[in-house]
């Protein structure tokens, strides 16, 4: 990774009609990162991704790509291509007229053009449907042409709008995998938009998370999933259990609760609250046990059916139960922003 | 196989085409007025004679132009309409543009009359602001625009649809690809707009092919189209054969024309 940025986003902000879509975003991206911005619909992300590419202007603030202003520089000017939702490809031509699409507006020859189409094919593992309609492909190709006629242009920044999302899962599985490693090959910066967390966390180097217009915490996968700053993000990202406790905002994560009979000793340096089993769901690999509180919490803990757990044998909804954890595994949420 | 609504629309309407063909292999005997059934190709080599290639070429000519025109008209129209206008104005628009089909064809003709003839609204206007007087009224020129003001609507809507279902994702895709404005109506957008262009063409060149009205209306005395010249042979000509044998040509050049539509997709966009 270089030093310089490949995407600086100063204080953004964009409204439709009435409704602040963006609140005063400030983002920078590495050179050669993969980097997501996950949220829910509607949580700003495809705007601000829109903004970067060129096809929505910010109402303030500035975007420099490389350390260049192009805040109102027209779409096609801009050094950086898109992977869109729908794949967006040219119906009236074939894959590789696709393909060298962007190299045909931008005078590259025949020849030229035709070698380097063919070689993105045959990085997205195409080589022979050149000829083919994209009515004529699969989803999965569809999403592959689509990507070889981004990175045939060989922009700084590939920007994505969730390109996985028309998908099967097993189909998403093998693209995730795909996608980074293609991105590791030739080095480009990956800016990704997705709503989906897995898929989040299994391919970036960082991710922010978005909500409601503005970033609620930005940090690499392991980092928002062990640290959520904030209680959005504790429940967006993988479940969690949000508990009060001495006025403070807590965050649980299911994993590290254990479940312990209402007799038994809790572990030395863990606290432990009794309560009642109300549920139990058997996913095979884990279990997951929901226990409502005597304080009136409700949490769910997932056991992992390795044998040394009670859950899978011995609980029951209504069974007298003891949920324990380390103190160290409850974090603080940053309250001001639930 | 053929659906039965299928073959039962073949039986009653190509056997009428095909008695009609029939029609214009017999002749007409011109002592007795009688219909002579002997099959001849005479009719068919009096097309190719005389007034009548002049007569065709004239129809043809005038139908392409007829389209031509439309579909450089209607083209930004309708474009303005699908993919600028806010909804509010594009249903605006859309209604002023199929409001003039409810008018009755004759007014319509009429008013264009009213507008180039000798002291009418053009020759006006154009002597107010010093111009020579333009005297289109009942010239071959007054038909060519009033073809093109009559069978408009029937071009802007095909285009109009086409290019309403060009999802926007395509033009975000052609300018993200470093591709100009330029760029994307040349190869995005009148590509995918081409099928209805072709499917409004059927309709502005099949119109102005088989019309005979306007040209009796608003036409010179050089303005006889087929139409006119199968309307005199049947009525005060008399000759049926003749008129059957000259009801072909627009048939054919309609088959060859919608050869020529299906090859662009026309018939995808209807």
């Amino acid at each position: 990774m270089g030093d310089q940025s490949a995407i600086d986003i100063r204080g953004v902000a964009k409204s439709f009609a009435t409704t602040t879509v963006l609140h005063d975003i400030n983002l920078e991206i590495r050179d050669g990162e993969f980097f997501t911005m996950l949220g829910p619909s509607g949580s700003g992300k495809t705007t601000l991704l829109r903004m970067v590419a060129g096809f929505e202007t910010p109402d303030a603030g500035t975007i420099k790509l490389h350390g260049d202003d192009v805040t109102q520089r027209p779409a096609h000017l801009r050094p950086v291509n898109t992977v869109f939702q729908d794949y967006a490809l040219f119906p009236h031509m074939d894959v590789v007229t696709n393909v060298e699409y962007g190299l045909r507006v931008s005078g590259v020859k025949r020849d030229a053009r035709r070698r380097r189409a063919n070689e993105a094919l045959a990085m997205v593992r195409l080589e022979g449907f050149g000829e083919r309609r994209p009515a004529q492909l699969s989803g999965g190709q569809r999403q592959r042409v689509a990507l070889a006629r981004a990175i045939v242009n060989e922009p700084s920044v590939l920007l994505l709008d969730e390109p996985l999302g028309a998908l099967d899962l097993k189909l998403r599985q093998e693209m995730q995998t795909e996608l980074k490693a293609i991105q590791r090959r030739i080095g480009i910066t990956f800016l990704y938009v997705t709503h989906d967390q897995e898929e989040a966390m299994a391919m970036s180097d960082r991710i922010a998370i978005m909500n409601k217009g503005v970033i609620e915490q930005i940090g690499s996968p392991k980092e928002v999933y062990e640290l959520p700053a904030t209680a959005f993000v504790a429940s967006f990202i993988g479940t969690s259990n949000v508990i009060e406790r001495d006025g403070r905002s807590q965050s649980l994560r299911p994993e590290r609760l254990i479940i312990l009979t209402a007799s038994e000793a809790a572990p030395v340096g863990s606290h432990a609250e009794p309560g009642a089993v109300t549920d139990v769901v058997y996913l095979g690999m884990v279990t997951r046990v929901f226990v409502h509180l005597d304080s009136g919490d409700d949490l769910v803990a997932v056991q992992t059916n390795d044998g040394s757990s009670i859950a899978s044998t011995v609980a029951n909804p209504g069974d007298r139960v003891q949920v324990a954890w380390r103190p160290a595994d409850a974090f603080d949420l940053d309250t001001a922003l639930v | 196989m053929l659906s039965p609504p299928l073959l039962w629309f073949l039986v009653i309407y190509l056997t009428s085409l095909v008695l009609m063909l029939v029609t214009g292999f017999w002749s007409v005997n011109g002592f007795t007025s009688q219909i002579d059934h002997h099959l001849t190709g005479q009719n068919f080599s009096q097309i190719t004679a005389g007034a009548y290639p002049s007569i065709i070429g004239r129809t043809v000519l005038l139908a392409v132009l007829v389209t031509v025109t439309d579909a450089i008209v209607a083209f930004p129209f309708a474009y303005v309409m699908a993919r600028v206008a806010t909804q509010r104005t594009q249903r605006i628009l859309l209604g002023a543009v199929l409001l003039p089909l409810w008018a009755s064809y004759l007014a319509k003709v009429y008013a264009w009359i009213s507008i180039l003839e000798k002291g009418g609204a053009l020759n006006w206007t154009f002597s107010k602001v010093g111009l020579p007087n333009p005297n289109l009224g009942f010239t071959n020129g007054a038909m060519w625009i009033a073809f093109c003001y009559i069978w408009l609507p029937y071009m802007i809507v095909p285009i109009y649809g086409a290019l309403e279902r060009i999802p926007s994702s395509l033009l975000d895709a052609s300018a993200d690809l470093g591709g100009s404005s330029w760029s994307t109506l040349r190869r995005v957008i009148l590509p995918l707009a081409l099928p209805g262009l072709a499917a409004g063409s059927i309709f502005t060149f099949s119109l102005t092919l088989g019309d005979y009205v306007t040209p009796l209306l608003i036409g010179g005395s050089n303005s006889t189209l087929i139409g006119n010249a199968i309307y005199e042979n049947l009525l005060t000509g008399g000759n049926l054969p003749l008129a059957a044998a000259l009801s072909t040509v627009p048939i054919a050049v309609m088959i060859i024309y919608l050869g020529i539509a299906k090859r662009l997709g026309a018939f995808e966009a209807l």
